[in-house]
């Protein structure tokens, strides 16, 4: 199992995102503006302010060299995975549906969150049980969910909507406590918490492993080197 | 002689002292270069033969003042490096961009030496919290401290803010910085090489800052600071985040011979100090310095503080490389000039020599200045009146719930959940989990790191007030297990030139120097900011302190929060409470006592050692130590972060229940553990109160009674605090 990190220039999160997906399998950073993706079975697109999130959050990423192969990797099936910017990122690139406004509260938000698994039947989610709680950190001024109702309506039909808030955590505002989303398909994957930052108890908690793990498991589970 | 020096901020004397050096007049480009190398802010002429009592040497430094920031080595071929500046007068007049580049600026000192930056904290002081000026002044700070900071991908772990009426005017944003290098790519400043090349990298060069050293920094606050608003930077984080990686990977390849970053005075002062550090001289060619606008004149060039740009020098062979590897980041770099032989700064506009000093002149040459101190007439009370009462019950639980609902001790939860605390996934101890934030390091071991300072405190008793702040941060770093290893410091005063605040600046810098060799602590670099006042008065003196400790093993790093119901709860150390100066006064308009009660270095150190062992071993589940709103603040504290209340029993408290419970003072700690390692605990450090955790509300017995107040009541009050002033 190969995990590519996108790195644009602005991302944050791309070594810690190499960090977690670490134990679960090998990583490779892809660089912005080369197109190849170097063999990879997954693709994770991380947080931070990808060209400083001018713009827009993730209105320019998506036009970067590296953002047409991913297309094109995740019309063919492969594992996206896209977290906070990274979920803008997706959202931006049409290939998740639904966009995210500005929180609330108006202001950037680091707090840890209870999230509860609500479709665990996802290339994302598939070592999880359905409505498992997990403790994972959120920090983000964009990432209030939202969607038009027959979009929404449509997505729980689908069983799109992978995570959401516990009750009461919700940070943002988000539409319905939604706080990741996939895919009709399933294997492209957005989420607005941190699981990279959630793999290791010395830390505060080691409950965003799964998705890695899920991701690995989803894929073979052969550890490559 | 003509008078545009001082309107640049030059005495006349100084003027003559120029024109000696030169043998002639200075031309414009000159005299603009002189006037912010000879300012306060670059210059230190009022403080650098104070400085010069603080120990510097230690046996785990690496790099110490002098450099862009100090480092210590920790082990296993890597240093920490760190250094704490102000940036008070640009948040003043503007307080997002002020606080934003202040950030900037401190991240770049920390990566010019070759460390990548892994944490912020910051030091925050503004007016009393019911002030307009000071909701507005914070909310736009935070903001502008978050901006940066996220958008870079640092984490800000920790910080203290205060509200106080002498803030007001003249409000305070430190800012900190630490970063981790391997040891082989720590890189000084001093240029070397004649003939070596001088490459600018980052942000094009504007008219943004023009003066900001000079005429924002080291003067008073006026009512026209409107005006100064040109003298603010404007920050770009995402510049800053590209030079950042490219400076790093210019650095692991080997391709620079030394680095510097541009902060105050621009160009003048990074290109002079590199020039004096390495004994060299250095030609500018400003004609080949990328602009923002077409049309700038040399000397606007020459000093303009445009934010995000590194000056270093590399062989001439590696040109080609560093260039395509600044392409690749997108960082704009343009050779602009050379090193000489002459130990003279030559600035060239094409072939036209536009200035011509000798680098000593600029950087050496500057008039020291003696201080002038003398005590305040009639003392701190006159000085500074006393805050307006806003408490008048003498019920030990109603004070006690008013205490933690204070502006000054309430929850900071609303300002530090702004930041981004965790990203670099190295933070064990994120803000509010414990007194100092611990950081994990690859390859084992960790870092701890607090920041502190006490104003009103050092307004009472400036000697003993700056011994407190070394103390109580150092007490921070003890109850995570971390001993210091290096002291950064922030010297924020007042006007010098008058001589009740030397007198302050004086006293000040005896007790922090005399605090650091009672702890064996040397000094690594830090920063000095006067003239901070305004129309109603100067600040109160606020030395800002930052420590960096060391501890072996992350896993058992200190908490504050009460964790387990049976747990004994011991009050240890030698603390003396006493009510002048502290929190409880204050919220009842009590003015400023004239001296703090004198204080044994030797009986603090051997408790922070103590407290420090008994975390480290693992025998104590929490420990905090007593600042603010004394004792009784601490328990509840303890209580807050646990969710778990506290029985308390101090026998015979008599007429001194409220001294006992409130009063302040260094060396208290609140500990909880099994009984039976807080007994053992006690052949080191006197043990003064025992008592259990559990239950759901803090209860102190004495012989006269019992104060009980819910832990959902302390809640309200203390999370609800700051709400009132940030409008969350």
């Amino acid at each position: 199992m190969k995990f590519g990190v996108v790195r644009f220039p602005g991302s944050c999160d791309e070594v810690d995102a190499q960090l977690a997906a670490s134990r679960a399998g090998g990583t490779v950073l892809l660089w912005h503006g080369d197109r190849d993706l170097q063999g990879v079975d997954a693709v994770i697109v991380p947080g931070g302010f990808s060209y400083g999130d001018y713009l827009r959050a993730g209105a320019i990423a998506r036009f970067s060299p590296v953002m047409g192969s991913v297309r094109r990797f995740a019309h063919d099936g492969g594992l996206v995975l896209g977290i906070c910017n990274g979920f803008q990122v997706l959202c931006e690139a049409g290939l998740l549906p639904g966009a995210l406004l500005p929180n609330v509260g108006l202001r950037f938000l680091c707090r840890q969150v209870d999230c509860t698994v609500v479709n665990a039947g996802t290339p994302f989610t598939c070592a999880c049980g359905e409505g498992d709680r997990l403790s994972i950190p959120v920090k983000h001024t964009t990432g209030r969910f939202y969607a038009p109702d027959e979009v929404l309506e449509g997505m729980e039909a689908h069983g799109q909507i992978v995570l959401r808030y516990a009750p009461g955590c919700n940070p943002n505002g988000s539409v319905r406590d939604i706080a990741g989303v996939a895919n009709p398909e399933g294997n492209v994957f957005g989420l607005m918490p941190h699981p990279e930052h959630a793999v290791d108890l010395l830390t505060g908690s080691r409950d965003g492993l799964v998705v890695f793990q899920s991701m690995r498991d989803h894929t073979g589970g052969a550890v490559a080197a | 002689m003509g008078s545009a020096h001082r309107e640049l901020g030059l005495t006349d004397a100084e003027y003559r002292l120029i024109c000696e050096q030169l043998e002639r007049d200075p031309n414009r480009v000159e005299l603009a270069m002189f006037s912010l190398l000879w300012s306060e802010h670059c210059a230190y002429k009022h403080s650098r033969k104070l400085l010069r009592l603080l120990p510097t040497h230690g046996e785990r430094m690496v790099m110490g003042p002098g450099e862009n920031a100090g480092a210590v080595d920790v082990g296993g071929g890597r240093v920490i490096a760190f250094k704490v500046e102000s940036h008070n007068h640009p948040s003043a007049v503007e307080p997002f961009q002020g606080a934003a580049t202040g950030v900037g600026g401190i991240l770049r000192d920390i990566f010019a030496i070759g460390a990548r930056p892994i944490a912020i904290l910051d030091s925050l002081r503004f007016g009393e919290a019911d002030s307009p000026r000071s909701r507005y002044l914070l909310d736009r700070v935070v903001a502008g401290i978050g901006h940066y900071g996220n958008s870079i991908g640092v984490p800000t772990v920790g910080g203290e803010v205060f509200f106080e009426g002498p803030y007001e005017q003249n409000c305070l944003v430190n800012a900190m910085c630490v970063g981790l290098a391997p040891r082989e790519r720590l890189i000084r400043s001093a240029a070397a090489g004649p003939g070596n090349l001088l490459v600018l990298m980052g942000a094009s060069t504007g008219r943004d800052g023009i003066g900001g050293a000079s005429v924002l920094a080291s003067a008073e606050l006026d009512e026209e600071d409107e005006s100064k608003r040109p003298s603010v930077q404007i920050g770009d984080p995402f510049e800053e985040k590209r030079l950042l990686e490219c400076c790093l990977e210019l650095l692991d390849a080997g391709l620079l011979v030394s680095l510097q970053d541009l902060g105050a005075a621009g160009l003048s002062s990074s290109a002079a100090e590199m020039a004096s550090k390495g004994g060299v001289g250095l030609d500018v060619d400003v004609d080949r310095v990328p602009l923002r606008e077409a049309d700038m004149e040399p000397f606007e060039i020459m000093v303009s503080e445009s934010q995000e740009r590194m000056l270093c020098v590399i062989e001439p062979p590696a040109l080609e490389d560093v260039l395509e590897r600044c392409e690749r980041w997108e960082v704009r770099a343009a050779a602009i000039g050379a090193v000489t032989d002459g130990a003279r700064l030559r600035v060239r506009c094409g072939e036209e020599v536009v200035g011509d000093v000798p680098v000593s002149a600029l950087v050496d040459d500057c008039p020291l200045y003696d201080l002038d101190p003398a005590p305040p007439a009639g003392g701190a009370g006159r000085l500074y009146p006393p805050p307006a009462r806003s408490l008048s019950s003498d019920e030990p639980a109603e004070i006690l719930l008013a205490l933690v609902g204070s502006a000054n001790l309430a929850s900071r939860r609303p300002l530090f959940e702004q930041y981004d605390s965790i990203v670099q996934s190295r933070t064990v101890r994120r803000p509010a989990q414990a007194d100092a934030a611990v950081l994990a390091l690859e390859g084992g071991g960790a870092i701890a790191i607090s920041i502190d300072g006490n104003g009103r405190r050092v307004a009472c008793d400036p000697y003993r007030g700056a011994m407190e702040a070394v103390f109580e941060c150092a007490a921070n770093l003890a109850c995570v297990g971390a001993e210091p290893l290096g002291l950064t410091n922030c010297l924020n005063f007042g006007n010098p030139e008058k001589p009740h605040i030397a007198w302050q600046l004086e006293r000040a810098v005896a007790g922090l120097a005399d605090a650091c060799r009672a702890l064996d602590v040397p000094v690594v670099g830090g920063n000095v900011s006067l003239y901070n006042e305004g129309g109603e008065g100067p600040i109160y003196p606020t030395p800002v302190v930052g420590i960096v400790g060391e501890l072996p093993d992350p896993a058992r790093a200190g908490r504050l929060g009460f964790h387990r119901p049976g747990d004994a709860v011991a009050f240890v150390g030698p603390f003396q409470a006493s009510l002048p100066g502290s929190e409880l006064a204050k919220l009842r308009g009590e003015p400023l006592p004239d001296g703090l009660p004198e204080l044994d270095p030797a009986a603090l150190r051997g408790a922070l050692e103590a407290v420090r062992d008994a975390v480290r071993s693992g025998a104590v589940t929490s420990a905090h130590d007593a600042a603010g709103g004394g004792f009784a603040v601490a328990v509840a504290e303890c209580c807050l972060a646990g969710g778990l209340g506290a029985r308390i029993d101090f026998g015979g408290a008599g007429e001194r229940l409220l001294e006992l419970l409130f009063g302040e003072g260094p060396g208290g700690f609140v500990l909880s553990g099994p009984r039976e390692s807080l007994d053992a605990l006690a052949q080191r450090i006197a043990v003064t109160v025992f008592g259990e955790v559990g239950g759901d509300a803090l209860v102190f017995s004495h012989d006269d009674g019992e104060l009980v107040v819910t832990v959902n009541r302390l809640r309200a009050a203390h999370d609800g605090g700051l709400g009132r002033v940030i409008g969350a």
